[in-house]
């Protein structure tokens, strides 16, 4: 039987959905370059002055001139998120297998988790801050806790979510804990841990700001909220901008590695990450 | 009524001459107070393809989880004579199971799944790689060894649960309910397929169903169960002279065995209503 080449359905051509990835790509960015262009405009137009709302320019120009001073601060900040994430992410992984190893150790732990993190983080910082032996180790403190909860809950949720057949069938080989802690239940639990990992991202860098804030520390070694707090009291708002920026951007990115990394783990097999024709 | 009689088995040979399993005057409460099982003894012998048949809480899955190990038993004992056991006083790597779901990993490709019993005895990928493709291909299946779950159909997924259960050559196969969810032109497909691979490797099946055609087909020996508290209703062997394949699904002899069920079942049910 011969097909006819009008009931084949019409495939998009390379042309139509390399346009469409194009429209995705330029659409948001038409949409940031029209509102800074519109900004610049009403700041012009209206003559406001610089230490009331700085234009994109007078912002753009401080980032370069002040990168000296911005960029090891960003450098400080960068690493006070990535490795309180890192802590978070051991941390809240193993006391998540160890909560969820009996009900009884779940029962008498798990109370605890919570009231570190419902106790608001500012609160806390001045206790750690006496306590750390130096400002940088309180600010990690302070990033950990609050990236360590999100971690902690989503993970405990997805060690708990097991397929309750696929349970029983590590039961009937004869599998040891270990085996079913390795071959299923952490895998199992990777979508749980993607979002805690998202999650713990964005917290740490928020932590790591709010931290630094409530040690008001200064120096060489301080991060981008102390430069936030400087440009404050210096009345230089460009800076303060500029410093505002690059902490959108360092939160944009870790956003970015963490949907990546979710996305490489999961996309050939999790509902979540899959791309659906219907 | 309770029918007991001594099953027929098909051309006996020196391992089927001793029961496989032996449940003797098994019971099972849950936790919640529910009898599950009452007094339930049941012996069944290498070889065998044995159906559990009943309406739902009659005990049959119950029945079929605790002889996998899978939850303790109140009274009563299960014995494997023609098996070396285990610490857990299971028969060692004898038995599998298959699931009402296909019960996969989706985070595996169907070689990992059915690689997976062997994984946990410790076999390597490459030196179980061989043994399962030849479990792959027995169910049809060679061609989607990189496969993830989610790109099958359930008759496939069915097909691969099954795989992993035969890769590791056991002796019983249970399978609770495992078509139950296919439509019937899958699931007709997928009962010629046990069919074929409880003939050629000799395996011993206990099956649980609640249905009446797909029991009659498949098994020749049928458990009738009753429910509240599940318990044995009726025990009979279901011979045939012919090949049980398409034509025999049309025959006057099936359409007799499924009447002899059917009204056994009935009976079963109808014991309870009183």
């Amino acid at each position: 039987m011969a097909t006819d080449p009008d009931l084949m359905p019409a495939k998009p051509g390379l042309f139509a959905r390399n346009c469409e990835t194009l429209l995705r790509t330029l659409i948001p960015i038409c949409v940031v370059v029209g509102l800074i262009l519109l900004w610049q405009f009403i700041i012009t137009v209206n003559g406001i002055p610089q230490y009331i709302l700085p234009g994109p320019l007078a912002v753009a120009n401080s980032l370069y001139n002040d990168w000296g001073t911005l960029w090891p601060a960003l450098w400080v900040t960068t690493q006070i998120t990535l490795q309180a994430l890192a802590l978070a992410l051991i941390g809240g992984v193993g006391i998540a297998i160890f909560l969820v190893q009996s009900k009884w150790i779940e029962t008498a732990f798990y109370p605890i988790t919570v009231i570190l993190q419902v106790t608001p983080i500012v609160a806390i910082a001045p206790l750690i801050l006496i306590y750390a032996p130096t400002t940088q180790v309180a600010l990690l403190i302070c990033a950990f806790l609050v990236a360590f909860f999100p971690i902690l809950s989503n993970m405990v949720q997805g060690l708990k979510s097991v397929d309750h057949n696929l349970l029983n069938l590590f039961d009937l080989y004869g599998a040891s804990r270990w085996q079913t802690l390795l071959y299923l239940k952490l895998p199992s639990s990777l979508p749980y841990f993607m979002t805690g990992l998202r999650i713990g991202g964005g917290l740490a860098l928020i932590a790591a700001v709010v931290a630094e804030f409530a040690a008001g520390s200064a120096g060489a070694g301080s991060g981008l909220a102390f430069r936030l707090l400087e440009s404050q009291y210096r009345l230089n708002i460009p800076r303060l901008f500029a410093a505002l920026i690059l902490l959108s951007v360092l939160g944009v990115v870790i956003f970015m590695i963490t949907s990546f990394i979710a996305w490489a783990f999961l996309h050939r097999w999790h509902e979540s990450s899959l791309k659906r024709e219907n | 009524m309770t029918t007991s009689q001594a099953p027929l088995m098909p051309a006996p040979g020196d391992s089927r001459k001793r029961p496989l399993v032996v449940m003797r005057s098994v019971s099972k409460m849950f936790s919640s107070g529910t009898l599950a099982l009452s007094d339930m003894s049941l012996s069944v012998e290498g070889g065998e393809f044995v159906s559990l048949l009943g309406p739902s809480g009659c005990g049959k899955s119950t029945a079929l989880r605790i002889i996998a190990g899978l939850g303790d038993v109140s009274a009563g004992t299960i014995d494997w004579p023609s098996s070396r056991i285990n610490s857990r006083g299971l028969p060692e790597g004898d038995i599998s199971f298959v699931f009402q779901e296909p019960t996969l990993m989706p985070w595996q490709t169907v070689f990992g799944n059915v690689h997976l019993p062997l994984k946990l005895r410790g076999v390597s990928k490459a030196a179980a790689r061989d043994e399962i493709m030849k479990t792959l291909a027995t169910v049809g299946l060679q061609d989607f060894a990189e496969a993830y779950p989610r790109e099958l159909s359930g008759g496939m997924k069915m097909r691969v649960s099954i795989a992993r259960a035969l890769v590791t050559k056991p002796k019983l196969l249970l399978m609770d309910e495992p078509f139950a969810a296919l439509d019937e032109i899958t699931r007709q497909k997928l009962n010629d397929d046990v069919l074929r691979l409880w003939r050629e490797t000799g395996i011993t099946v206990i099956f649980v169903t609640h249905s009446v055609f797909e029991s009659a087909y498949l098994s020749n020996r049928i458990v009738v169960m009753k429910a509240r508290p599940g318990r044995v209703h009726a025990d009979f062997p279901l011979m045939t002279s012919m090949s049980r394949d398409a034509h025999y699904r049309t025959s006057e002899e099936y359409r007799q065995a499924c009447e002899k069920v059917s009204n056994m079942l009935l009976e079963a049910i109808g014991g309870e209503e009183h």
